[in-house]
This record gives C-alpha cells, structure tokens and sequence, in this order.
C-alpha cells in the first residue's frame, strides 16, 4: 500500500478509536452513541441469525437493479441524445437543475399510484440516477477527439463499430464516473425511500430500529450500510484506477 | 533521376465549397484544381494558413466529396468514401490511449479480418521498421509525440496502402524531431514504393522530402506552381545542406509571399474554417 493508503488507514482507525473511546469513557452518552466494538458485535449476532436475510436480499436486490437500470437507460438516453443536437439543446436545462429538484417530493404521488410495492422504490432510484449517466455520457462523447471519426473512416468502419471499437473506450473514463455516480446514487434513493415509507428492507429496518429506541439494531444496521457502500464504492474506485493505470501505462 | 509517370490518383477540376451557416455566406474553400498524383512520387503541398490544404487533403482521401469535379484513384473515382488502398495519417495524435502501441497498431487489421499470423508478421515488422519494437507493450501516453505519430504511421503502414496521405504529421513536433521523422517517411517510401502525399506548411519540409511541391494560393486553394526538386529517390535530411535545396525553399516563398500576404488579409475565422 502507499504511504497516502497507510495515511487513510490511520486516519480511520484513530477515528474509530477516538468514538470508542468517547463512549467508553462517557464522553458520549452510549444511549445516544453506542461504541463501534458494540456495534460490530451486534452486527455479527445479526448477520449470524439469519434474521436479517430477508430485507438484505430485497434491498441489496432493488440496489442492483436500480443501478442496472440507471446505467442501461442512461447510456443509451445520452447516446440517442448525442445523436440529436436539437433535441439535446432543448433539454439541457432542464439537466442542468435535475438535482435542484428533491426527486423525493414525487414518492407519494408514485406510492398512489404503484402502491406499497417495490416499483416506487425502483421509479425513484432510477429517477434519481440516470440523470447522472445521461451527462456523464454526453459529457464522454462530446470528448471523443473528432479525429477518430475520421480514423474510423479511414478504415472504413461502419456505425455501430466506430461506436463500439473507438467511440466507447475514448469515452470510457467519463463513462465510468456516470457509472460510479449511479452506483452511489443508487444507494442513497433505495435506502432512503425505504426509510421513508415501506413495508420491508434495510432502510425500513434502521427506521424502525430508531423508533424502538433499539440502538444496537440502528448502528448495527447503520455500519453495515457504510461497509457495503464503502466497499463497492472501493472496488469501483480500484478498477477506475486499474483502467486509468493502462491508460497511462504507469502507476496512477 | 528517373521520374515517375504513371498517373496514380486524379484531381480534375475539383472544387469544394462549404455551405452557407446561419448568417454567413457559403466558403469557396478549394479548386478548381487539376492535378495528376504520379504513382511512387513523393507530393508535398505548401501554402498559406487556411488555404484549402487539408480540404485538399480530405478530399483526395474520399472524406469529403468534392462539390465540383472527379477525383479518381487507380482509375476508380473516389466521392465522399476512402478507398481500399489509401491510408491517412492526420496532424492531431490519432494513437488509441486504451490500446498497447501493438494493438494500435493490429487495430485495422484485426477489423479486416486477417489471419492472426499475418496479423503478427506485418505488425512486428512495421513495429521494427518505425522502431518501435521495444515499445511494443507501451501505452501511447508513455511514449513522446514523435513516437505516437511513428504508431499512427505504422499502423497505416500494416494496411499496405499505395497511397500514403499524410495531413502535417509533424506538425506538433519541434524542428530536430521533424527533421529526423522525415528521414523516416523517406525510408517509408522507399521501401513501400507507395506515393506519397504530404500537407505541411514548413517549407523547408516540402522542399526536403518531396520530388515535385504544390504550391498552394490563398483561399480557394488552387495550384499556382508546381515545382521538380529532382532529388535522387536515395535522399535523406543531410540535403538541407546542399546549395539547389535554398534555392527550392527560395522559390517557394518567393511563390507564397504574397499569397501568404493575402491570406492574412482574410478574417482568421474564415481562413480556419476552410482549413
């Protein structure tokens, strides 16, 4: 690991050390804040029951799904849209405030419509991470150096190849921060609607927890959250680097 | 000397015209131009900035079609599409970052659908001759303009084309460097015996690499002179030294001043455009 990896390390343990410690020493009430060791422990005892299974496979579920759906739909969407200029021009704007918008003022009208079911949850985490794709491949596709174009034309490449031999890996790095945007985005919507209002998942789950006053359960949950989204948020990051490595034929 | 004859690629009163944008009139960029492109010559094309050069260029390629006039290759006319046998080397770093100088170099190959032996045979060599061989697992970012210029050739090169178009490949690269990668086409051209064509506004370059220059007026672009430099085909930089290479350069500006002169005359945008 380098020396800025071994740096993070450090940073996080001293951290998760320092809150230990608070609440072992009374620093922070533990009715308010249990100690990160508790909450492991209770996470283990959770994960070991099995009782946590059920909401684990819908919300991990719906999260990939979502983020499926996002990247499918907003690739193509940027695709399409990069092939039309006017039509582009035309929604720019209104791409440009996407994220002034809290999407979720839009939940209830989808919960009269679609009901307590997963479809709302599933409309506003692809609501709230396509966009996100749309611009990062038109942001891909507006970089692609026009000589490539030509190169394609040289070697008499038809659409579809030009398109998938050199137009998708120039754009590629841009790609894969939508891709990366959607994963996070993803996450958040999926658990935060559930959090809001439904009747099953994680995001449920913590939900109730706090309501019960159950504090283990909460920050058992809670932590498990943050090392399921740390660690796919790592592993895309890993892989962001490994391309950006060959790219650069190098160390990052 | 003995020099060529054989018409290779035709340009009969070719002109391309641009049309008009929103609040601006058509551009007359190019022609009318008649040229014949004799097979094995080495052609250059000077001229002033925004003269029409690379439309010429484009043109020629089949990337453009002309507005007026034939363009024809080997006897076939060429309009609005590259034909089989023409390879193009662009000004702008054409080398695919995601692909190992290799793989940039197999690239059109692998797209024709050549046995993978030949695929191996043609592209060691072409690595070896442009020498790149030990940069063959590099990535272009690890290698310097010069030597991703070198990978765009060679990967023009694998194709084995008759007609070698090449649009100010040097253009990005400092005067040394320039001089050296021209000893490089030379040998190019030697060994291939394609034609070559090559867009440059260094007249030094064009006077050095090229049996007959095209000097080209300010926009439209037409041929004002077309001058022999009667090299031996066995030439390499070391001829800048030599007395007749002055007076080539000497004629050729003498040639361009004034349309050089003109062409500043113009409003840049336009003169951009055409080019």
């Amino acid at each position: 690991m380098m020396r800025v990896g071994w740096l993070r390390v450090t940073v996080i343990v001293a951290l998760i050390g320092a809150l230990e410690l608070a609440c072992r020493t009374g620093i922070i009430n533990q009715q308010t804040v249990i100690p990160p060791s508790e909450m492991a422990r209770a996470l283990w005892a959770l994960l070991a029951s099995g009782g946590l299974n059920a909401d684990l496979e819908r919300t991990l579920g719906m999260i990939a799904v979502v983020i499926a759906l996002s990247i499918l739909l907003g690739f193509i969407a940027g695709v399409a849209l990069h092939a039309l200029p006017r039509v582009r021009e035309a929604l720019e704007p209104f791409f440009a405030t996407y994220y002034a918008v809290p999407i979720f003022i839009f939940y209830p009208v989808l919960i009269a419509i679609f009901g307590l079911s997963v479809m709302p949850i599933v409309l506003i985490g692809v609501a709230t991470a396509v966009v996100a794709m749309i611009i990062a491949t038109l942001n891909g596709l507006d970089r692609v150096p026009a000589v490539l174009g030509k190169v394609a034309r040289v070697h008499r490449l038809g659409r579809i190849r030009t398109a998938v031999t050199l137009q998708l890996p120039a754009a590629a790095p841009y790609l894969f921060t939508g891709v990366k945007l959607s994963v996070s985005y993803g996450f958040i919507a999926v658990i935060a609607a559930e959090f809001i209002l439904s009747p099953a998942g994680l995001g449920r789950d913590i939900a109730d927890a706090y309501a019960d006053f159950n504090n283990r359960r909460m920050y058992a949950l809670i932590l498990f959250l943050l090392i399921v989204a740390t660690a796919v948020n790592a592993a895309l990051h890993a892989l962001d680097m490994s391309f950006a490595e060959r790219r650069r034929g190098g160390r990052p | 000397m003995s020099v060529p004859t054989e018409v290779h690629a035709q340009l009969a009163a070719v002109t391309r015209v641009y049309r008009a944008a929103a609040g601006h009139p058509p551009v007359h960029a190019l022609g009318p131009i008649d040229l014949d492109l004799r097979k094995g010559e080495f052609f250059a094309v000077v001229g002033p900035s925004g003269c029409g050069k690379s439309t010429f260029l484009e043109v020629l390629a089949g990337l453009q079609p002309p507005t007026a006039g034939t363009v024809t290759f080997e006897g076939k006319a060429v309009n609005g599409e590259v034909a089989d046998g023409i390879g193009v080397v662009f000004q702008e770093d054409a080398s695919f970052p995601w692909l190992t100088v290799w793989d940039n170099a197999a690239f059109g190959l692998r797209r024709n659908g050549v046995a993978a032996a030949e695929i191996r045979r043609r592209v060691d060599d072409a690595l070896a001759f442009m020498g790149l061989k030990d940069f063959a697992r590099a990535y272009p970012s690890q290698l310097s303009g010069g030597m991703r210029q070198r990978v765009c050739i060679a990967r023009t090169l694998v194709l084995q084309p008759r007609l070698i178009l090449l649009d100010e490949p040097f253009g990005a690269l400092d005067a040394q460097t320039r001089l050296l990668m021209g000893d490089e086409v030379l040998r190019l051209w030697r060994r291939t015996g394609a034609t070559i064509l090559l867009i440059t506004h260094a007249l030094d370059e064009a006077a050095m690499l090229a049996d007959r220059v095209g000097a080209m007026s300010a926009r439209p672009g037409r041929f004002i002179d077309i001058i022999e430099t009667a090299w031996p085909r066995e030439r390499d930089s070391t001829i800048v030294a030599e007395p007749a290479f002055g007076e080539i350069t000497g004629r050729l500006w003498e040639r361009l001043r004034g349309e050089s002169l003109k062409a500043l005359g113009h409003s840049g945008v336009n003169a951009a455009a055409a080019e």
